[in-house]
């Protein structure tokens, strides 16, 4: 693999993280990160839409007019959205009514956005499927993170398993009742954020 | 490089030609499934609230319609508590009554205790009868507004229709860990076995703030740090068991 397509896929991944460094789509890494299993499916969709959108803009990118650039990447990713949307609903019901919206809102999710307007309209189909797929794995990698921390010490269990037993269960663990609201997850990424940029110090600003 | 207009509206035309080619395919490919579960949704959160299934007890869809199968629905008229019998229980559609002026009855805001503004002309109540056809289980459709959001639940009674069986919530925004533990089985379990209704008739039946005292049957256990969701519960419920909700129908029942 060339320099160029592995830079790609891993660049996003921590050192270009598109919620870390970047700072977009916090609205759904607040929302659906309370557990794991919501966290997942919202990972698998946002990489599957971020991996097609960048695939098909990328495909017809020398034919399309640039007066109306956004709105056909707003049409192709609206299109994967309900796609995926409609997969979800139809084998996974009781993960999409805990979603709810925020499947829907990931056509107003910046990142998509985002890497086909910056990425896929000036690059090939390989490197734009790369680049999605790691635009996509660094939002997952970020979710999973708060995502964890969140259920573990939110409510005591991984994957909806009991890790500790809750005193409300009888057992002794206390749970942070400010992890399982939306406010808990904003410190989880201050953290994660600090974090990189302690590790990597030439993206601290 | 200047886009002609022609090409402009050829590019725009062929791609929504596509999308929507591609949503079409999927929504009607999935739609059967999709409707599928939403059925099996529905009948699950009435098979709970029925004691027919455990509260996270995984079913398939064919035992369920055959657990619910067993269920009987009757449509009622709720001001006057008559049942419709030439009405089809899966048409009752509580949300789309409520859009609708001739659907539903504005309520006066004196006698809108639970925050429902609106009354559904019908409701479908579920009866669970035993082996001998007596009545085993009343399940009664409530809806009301909680703290942030309105709940919607099911209110069970025995068939002596004066003790609770079964208080259950199904889709709410209350606080998660504070309100939102309306939803949980083991908190609302203690609802179980306690009077509906005082001596005189009147709901009784309510969360108190702390501890039940020993021995009340009107008394619940309250929900820690969600007092303004259980006052919500407590006007949701004793709404529904009055004059205005199913008051009416339960007269006809005894």
């Amino acid at each position: 693999m060339s320099s160029k397509l592995a830079k790609a896929l891993t660049e996003p991944i921590i050192k270009n993280n598109p919620v870390a460094i970047q700072v977009l789509g916090i609205c759904s890494a607040l929302a659906v990160t309370t557990k794991l299993q919501t966290t997942i499916t919202m990972c698998l969709a946002v990489t599957f839409v971020t991996v097609f959108s960048n695939l098909g803009v990328s495909l017809i990118r020398k034919v399309i007019p640039g007066s109306i650039r956004m709105i056909v990447e707003m049409t192709i990713i609206a299109t994967l959205v309900i796609v995926v949307d409609q997969i979800i609903k139809a084998y996974a019901y009781n993960i999409s009514k805990e979603l709810s919206v925020f499947v829907g809102l990931i056509i107003t999710n910046c990142i998509v956005m985002g890497r086909t307007e910056a990425f896929a309209m000036k690059n090939n189909p390989l490197e734009s499927v790369l680049d999605g797929l790691g635009n996509g794995l660094g939002y997952s990698l970020l979710l999973l993170v708060v995502g964890s921390v969140r259920e573990l010490f939110g409510s005591g269990t991984l994957f909806g398993i009991t890790i500790f037993k809750t005193v409300s269960d009888g057992g002794w663990y206390v749970p942070n009742g400010l992890l399982v609201l939306s406010p808990g997850a904003f410190f989880l990424i201050g953290a994660f954020i600090w974090c990189v940029k302690t590790w990597k110090k030439d993206l601290a600003e | 490089m200047k886009d002609s207009i022609l090409k402009t509206f050829t590019v725009a035309t062929l791609l929504c030609i596509v999308c929507s080619v591609l949503v079409a395919m999927t929504a009607t490919g999935l739609k059967p499934n999709i409707e599928k579960n939403a059925l099996l949704d529905k009948q699950l959160n009435v098979l709970r609230a029925a004691g027919l299934a455990a509260g996270d007890e995984k079913i398939s869809a064919e035992r369920a319609s055959e657990l619910f199968g067993q269920i009987e629905q009757v449509v009622i008229d709720l001001a006057s508590g008559t049942t419709a019998a030439d009405a089809d229980p899966a048409k009752v559609d509580l949300a789309a009554q409520l859009k609708d002026p001739n659907g539903s009855v504005a309520l006066a805001a004196s006698d809108d205790t639970a925050g429902v503004k609106r009354l559904p002309n019908q409701m479908v109540v579920y009866l669970v009868r035993g082996a001998d056809g007596a009545l085993g289980k009343v399940v009664l459709p409530i809806y009301g507004q909680g703290l942030w959001s309105v709940m919607y639940g099911f209110l069970t009674l025995e068939g002596d229709l004066k003790t609770v069986a079964d208080l259950s919530f199904y889709d709410h925004g209350e606080t998660p860990g504070l309100g939102g533990e309306i939803s949980n089985p083991s908190k609302m379990e203690k609802w179980s076995g306690k009077s509906a209704f005082d001596e005189s008739g009147k709901p009784a039946v309510h969360f108190v703030k702390g501890t039940a005292a020993a021995g009340d049957p009107y008394q619940v256990d309250g929900l820690s740090g969600a007092t303004l969701t259980s006052n919500g519960v407590n006007r949701t419920v004793s709404f529904w068991l009055g004059e205005h909700g199913y008051g009416p129908y339960l007269a006809t029942l005894k």
